[in-house]
């Protein structure tokens, strides 16, 4: 009786509390992460949960994708572009109470370079030659050349600042500087985070935050529609959005992502090592069917492996209409007259499953055969990304900027062009805008030319929130679901 | 002849009629795709709507029954080719070794949940229309091995069986010969029921995602593309749902009335 009365009166204080109070929130996400460490894993739910909100690095991402000062407050760069000289904060402590300095930063960056380093984006630390501490708060980067990305580089969430006093656990207690620290992690449901009171810079809106992993996209629907979450970043459902416009208690913020979304050809693999066989996918493909049939219509085509929302896209959908007649001749002139059978290999995401059944459909029309195969991701990493075993795949590549994994022979799609690799390694050492513009769109065209994956279109991200909800991120310029400027209307 | 017997052969005809003239004519093409016309209600056009690729759900369920029917009559035929065999043989040897061995394999077989061990077999070997047929195959094996013996044990001490020893016939002749027929009524009726099973297995496993794989139709599977669409259109769930509600009702009334219209007991004690 007594247990009763007892559960019964923490229930109605617990009622009272979310009635009165509006400073928590239950923000749901697709995918849990499998550790808590950005430095350590390749995650991108770690991020999604992590970044801003409990790490912090020295430059950051805002909601639009541009670089703005994190733990960093200013920067210089010497005229020759090779040492980045970085005032800190003063005043930042970590969760733990420990106080950041110049020194954590050096531990942080040595860490995410070394030879042992785990870190699943070395290459954004490639050409640091030293990190020296010159006074507690100053810290000196010097770079073996200009590079045009460096400040872009440090603002990934695989660049954050941790602390050596921490890091033996950071995998499942992380300790950052964010305005967020980390409370509990219930593995399989949930992941807490509250209001950091000792943080730096401006105090959150939000006195705590709990999000929530759910796959399934019945699920979400069901979890969104009786309110057992606040928000739902990344929604898997698109043709469910309608009904969650069409209804005043929800908003729906649709923004971009940088997930080029293309068919992944395997170079190597006969006989997709015919240029004129990669071009005769890219024209049977139509675009615009497979957005509207498996995204309902949400995602702008691509006709290379850009984000169209960034300034120095190129427009190269001229180069891969749809024309199914051209196509055939293509695999005429290429010695495939009457088609050929090949392997199409697809990960869980809807963009995936349903895009793999229209592009085998389109294929067929042209003649090419396709065995479809539903895998897991953990299938598709072992089959796809590490033994290359396959004829074409479908996925979302979601890093930014990264047209570069084009100048990696062993990269998973297996393109080796030699021009192309030297393209990259002249843009890298560029930092003046307009020939990085410039090497850009030469790097754009070449890989839109030489049709090495089939160019679908750019993702978009569909966040569903109660409608009193602001300031949450409506695109995606990394993975990051940034609760600092998130509060409640009322 | 009575209702329940009735009711479902016709029911069951109806699928297999659809199944059947499926290779001669489907109102529209399945595999290629007509995006502009998704979820489209009911209507002249398209007699069941279509789905969210714009494909008639009429046609999809016509490819549909011919999978689900193709895979649970094979799966059944494998039961049956190997469990009937195996269960006279145990049979025949009753009390030898040989008869523990059968029957504890069986015992072993069953001791597993059947569709655990069908995701197993389709994990490891990939999902295919005929994985699932060998997973569903290998768990109609012991059903019909147990009903076998079940039913030969009594037959064997019978007059008619002692004469027929006598006479020299071999134990395989025998069971070939006397009492195969005699329990053919029970093996059809077994049958029936099976068949149903095996479709409501082809369905769970093709829902999952490891029967039979795009683009071949699978009622299952339309389930499983309609989850997130039941809000916004309906029928792409309600279609695919009563497919497998009323063949499978339709297959255990059959096998219902069946049994009752074969069971000479029963037949005896009506008349």
């Amino acid at each position: 009786m007594t247990y009763t009365r007892t559960g019964l009166t923490a229930a109605l204080a617990f009622c009272a509390t979310t009635a009165l109070a509006q400073d928590s929130i239950t923000v749901a996400i697709q995918l849990e992460p499998p550790n808590l460490d950005p430095t350590g894993g390749a995650a991108q739910a770690i991020d999604s949960v992590l970044y801003a909100n409990v790490f912090e690095g020295l430059t950051r991402f805002d909601a639009d994708g541009a670089i703005i000062r994190g733990l960093a407050q200013s920067w210089d760069i010497s005229d020759d572009g090779l040492v980045y000289t970085f005032n800190l904060a003063a005043g930042v402590t970590f969760h733990d109470g420990t106080t950041m300095d110049a020194e954590d930063v050096k531990f942080s960056l040595d860490r995410a370079r070394a030879e042992d380093s785990t870190n699943a984006q070395k290459a954004l630390f490639e050409g640091i030659t030293d990190v020296t501490v010159v006074e507690p708060l100053v810290v000196q980067i010097t770079l073996t050349q200009p590079n045009g990305n460096f400040l872009f580089n440090l603002a990934w969430g695989d660049a954050v600042i941790v602390a050596p006093e921490s890091i033996d656990t950071i995998a499942s207690n992380p300790i950052g500087t964010g305005p967020f620290t980390f409370t509990d992690w219930v593995q399989g449901d949930r992941l807490e985070l509250t209001r950091n009171p000792d943080y730096w810079g401006p105090a959150p809106a939000l006195a705590s935050a709990t999000f929530r992993f759910i796959a399934d996209p019945t699920a979400a629907f069901a979890a969104v529609m009786a309110e057992d979450v606040d928000a739902f970043i990344g929604f898997p459902a698109p043709e469910n959005l309608p009904q969650f416009e069409a209804d005043p208690r929800f908003q729906v913020l649709v923004g971009n992502t940088e997930g080029e979304t293309i068919l992944s050809t395997n170079n190597k693999m006969p006989p997709f090592d015919d240029v004129l066989v990669r071009q005769a996918v890219a024209h049977a493909i139509d675009r615009q069917a497979i957005i509207d049939g498996a995204m309902f219509g949400l995602g702008t085509p691509i006709g290379t492996h850009f984000a169209p929302h960034h300034p120095d896209y190129v427009d190269l959908l001229g180069n891969s209409p749809y024309d199914p007649e051209r196509a055939k001749e293509l695999l005429a002139e290429a010695g495939f007259a009457d088609g050929f059978t090949t392997t199409l290999k697809l990960p869980p995401p809807s963009y995936a499953r349903r895009g793999g059944e229209i592009i085998a459909s389109q294929l067929r029309e042209v003649g090419i055969e396709t065995e479809i195969s539903n895998v897991e991701w953990a299938q598709w990493i072992e089959d796809v990304f590490t033994n290359k075993d396959f004829g074409l795949s479908i996925v979302s590549h979601t890093e930014p900027m990264d047209i570069g994994i084009y100048a990696n022979p062993d990269y998973y799609f297996q393109y080796d062009n030699p021009a192309f690799q030297t393209l990259m390694e002249t843009l890298n050492a560029t930092t003046d805008p307009a020939t990085r513009s410039d090497l850009l769109a030469q790097a754009q065209t070449i890989i839109s030319e030489d049709y090495v994956n089939g160019y679908l279109f750019e993702l978009a991200v569909a966040t569903v929130a109660k409608a009193e909800i602001e300031g949450l991120w409506v695109n995606q310029p990394t993975a990051a679901v940034d609760l600092t400027g998130v509060s409640w209307a009322n | 002849m009575n209702r329940n017997l009735i009711i479902g052969t016709t029911l069951t005809a109806v699928f297999i009629t659809l199944a059947v003239w499926s290779f001669v004519w489907i109102p529209y093409d399945i595999e290629s795709l007509d995006i502009a016309n998704k979820l489209q209600t009911p209507n002249s056009a398209y007699l069941l709507g279509t789905d969210h690729f714009g494909r008639d759900i009429l046609s999809m369920i016509m490819m549909g029954a011919r999978t689900s029917i193709a895979v649970a009559f094979v799966a059944v035929g494998i039961g049956m080719a190997l469990g009937i065999p195996l269960g006279l043989l145990a049979a025949a040897r009753h009390g030898s070794l040989l008869d523990e061995v059968i029957m504890r394999g069986n015992d072993l077989v069953f001791a597993f949940p059947s569709l655990v061990i069908a995701i197993l077999i389709t994990a490891v070997f990939g999902a295919s229309a005929t994985n699932a047929i060998i997973a569903i195959g290998i768990f109609n094996i012991p059903v019909f091995a147990r009903l076998t013996r079940g039913a030969a044990l009594p037959l064997w001490e019978r007059d008619f069986i002692l004469a027929a020893r006598v006479c020299g016939k071999s134990a395989a002749r025998i069971s070939v010969e006397h009492i195969l027929p005699n329990i053919t009524n029970l093996m059809i009726v077994q049958g029936t029921i099976q068949f149903s099973l095996g479709i409501l297995a082809e369905a769970a496993l093709s829902y999952i995602g490891l029967g039979a794989q795009p683009p071949t139709a699978s009622w299952g599977r339309m389930l499983a593309d309609a989850q997130t669409l039941v809000s916004i259109a309906p029928h792409t769930a309600l279609v695919p749902g009563f497919a497998i509600l009323l063949m499978v009702l339709g297959l255990n009334l059959m096998g219902d009335g069946l049994r009752d219209w074969l069971d000479p007991r029963i037949r005896v004690a009506r008349t």
